[in-house]
């Protein structure tokens, strides 16, 4: 076929790093024929704050503080993240009751980071309405957070070796009654959305990533599971009792947006599941377990990762016997997924562009660190 | 508490292929890992992935000891979903060492080993594209190295770039 001349011009277009659909800092460099695009590289770092570095400087329980303010959305499974792997190092385990508590505000975490996924998701590809729906929501439990430990975002939520604060009265009725209430919350916003023709229009068949492309590629989380795999942390190696509570892990078969959509949305139902479990179990107890105040780990290292809501969030922790970790890595999911995107997006239309980096739920604190 | 020896069907195959190539196998704290020189790294990770199922490379990184003669260590974190089991392997080399890049086993390691480059100044042999990825490309020095000044790197920034003494 004859190649005129505008199908043959090659337009390379920054998107961002200021740009409101990239959620945060990140650089898009887009290589487009016409509205089609062939190619893309992605510019991170804007973000950077050297946080693995900050670690070499602080004691294990100083460090805690720093890696809420990686993925600022879920602080909390960042830091239960953290706490884990060190409480590997040091062979402790946090007692009955400070774990069932870490579940409850993990899992309400969870659902408050994928309100704020599905909220802003929603606002890119063109609704408007859901954004302010969402953050109603994500406010009653940013409350519960304010409550427990007066932080609302960056929270600090654990302690190595347990708790700090003591779930404070009236707790287990305040998370029950925002239960009750948000269940119907999510049919409102399935009401606005699935079959909503302009969002399957916009969402179907975009952006699809197979299973064996997110295991090249080393995704996880809801990016995964829309694949088909049926592959969480909490259920394939158990950490802080996950164990003990029943609850389902959703599964998606086009591997497109739509049905990573769905899977997200199945996820909050699963974690209110979970928060019920939990609330109705908290058992009697001490919230810490007997920890050193001066941490001194033996030589050696650990990886420990957990299910965050974006995917895979792992610590590898090395300690030389110090006060000081010698090296804190993170391994956040959002780096990782992103790596993804060339991927995913060529071919597709710029419009689409905005869908994937949405559907992909990435937080650039997190990438950069 | 002491790394104990790791024992299996997997190890004895791979003591069998790779001899004295892996110094090793142990497991620390439940987590298995296997020591291994570098030039065996890219082979023993496609081993695992072809004939172990270990198809989900999960982090590459490095640790800096600069008192050593091989002051970096090199850490690759392998996960099988079939077997639902996690491996490390981890190398050592010493300053300008190039190890060989396994981008073109594991799509991910792209990143994460331009993230090792950008922290560590350790070069990957026949990697597509390394460049920086945090770092502006410009930047001098690798931070995550344990010898290297921040303090001294912010303030030739700000020197060379806003003209004035930043003051730290």
């Amino acid at each position: 076929m004859a190649q005129t001349f505008l199908d043959s011009n090659e337009l390379v277009l920054n998107m961002g790093p200021q740009h409101p659909s990239t959620h945060g800092v990140l650089r898009v460099i887009l290589k487009l024929d016409g509205e089609r695009v062939n190619g893309t590289e992605c510019v991170i770092g804007y973000l950077h704050r050297g946080v693995e570095k900050i670690a070499e400087s602080r004691t294990y329980q100083m460090f805690a503080p720093y890696v809420d303010r990686m993925d600022y959305v879920a602080a909390v499974s960042n830091g239960l993240g953290y706490v884990l792997a060190v409480e590997r190092l040091i062979n402790a385990e946090a007692p009955p009751r400070a774990q069932v508590a870490r579940v409850i505000l993990t899992e309400l975490n969870r659902i408050a980071s994928h309100l704020l996924w599905l909220g802003t998701h929603a606002l890119d590809v063109g609704a408007i309405t859901p954004l302010f729906y969402t953050l109603r929501e994500r406010e009653e439990v940013l409350k519960i957070f304010e409550n427990y430990c007066g932080a609302r975002l960056t929270t600090h939520a654990f302690r190595i070796g347990g708790l700090q604060y003591e779930l404070y009265d009236g707790f287990e009725a305040e998370v029950n009654a925002f239960c009750d209430w948000f269940i119907p919350k999510i049919d409102e916003y399935e009401e606005l959305l699935t079959n909503n023709r302009i969002w399957k229009d916009r969402l179907v068949g975009v952006g699809i990533l197979n299973a064996a492309d997110c295991k090249r590629y080393g995704v996880t989380g809801p990016v995964l599971r829309a694949a088909g795999v049926k592959w969480d942390l909490r259920k394939a190696q158990p950490y802080s009792g996950y164990e003990q509570y029943d609850f389902e892990i959703p599964v998606g078969t086009n591997a497109d947006t739509y049905d990573r959509y769905l899977v997200r949305m199945e996820e909050m139902r699963q974690s209110i599941r979970i928060v019920r479990q939990a609330v109705a179990a908290i058992p009697d107890g001490p919230i810490m377990a007997k920890v050193a105040k001066v941490l001194k780990p033996p030589v050696g290292e650990a990886y420990v990762s957990i299910e965050a809501p974006k995917g895979e969030l792992g610590y590898f922790v090395v300690s030389d016997g110090t006060i000081n970790p010698y090296r804190v890595r993170v391994r956040p999911p959002s780096l990782i997924n992103l790596q993804a995107l060339d991927q995913m997006v060529k071919g597709a239309l710029v419009a689409d562009v905005v869908a994937i980096i949405g559907t992909l739920d990435i937080v650039l604190g997190e990438i950069d660190r | 508490m002491a790394a104990t020896a790791w024992e299996d069907e997997l190890t004895s195959e791979l003591a069998q292929r790779y001899g004295s190539r892996i110094e090793r196998f142990a497991t620390y704290l439940g987590q298995k890992f296997l020591v291994a020189e570098v030039g065996a790294v890219p082979e023993i990770v496609e081993t695992l992935q072809l004939d172990w199922e270990f198809d989900y490379l999960v982090d590459i990184t490095g640790v800096d000891y600069p008192a050593r003669p091989k002051r970096f260590e090199l850490f690759y974190i392998l996960y099988s979903f079939a077997r639902n089991e996690r491996v490390r392997i981890k190398c050592s080399l010493a300053e300008g060492e190039r190890p060989r890049s396994v981008c073109s086993i594991h799509a991910t390691a792209d990143w994460l080993e331009r993230e090792v480059y950008d922290m560590f100044g350790i070069e990957f042999a026949e990697h597509p594209n390394l460049r920086r990825l945090l770092l502006p490309e410009d930047w001098q020095g690798f931070p995550l190295r344990r010898d290297a000044n921040i303090l001294a790197m912010d303030n030739r920034w700000v020197k060379e770039n806003l003209g004035i003494e930043s003051g730290q």
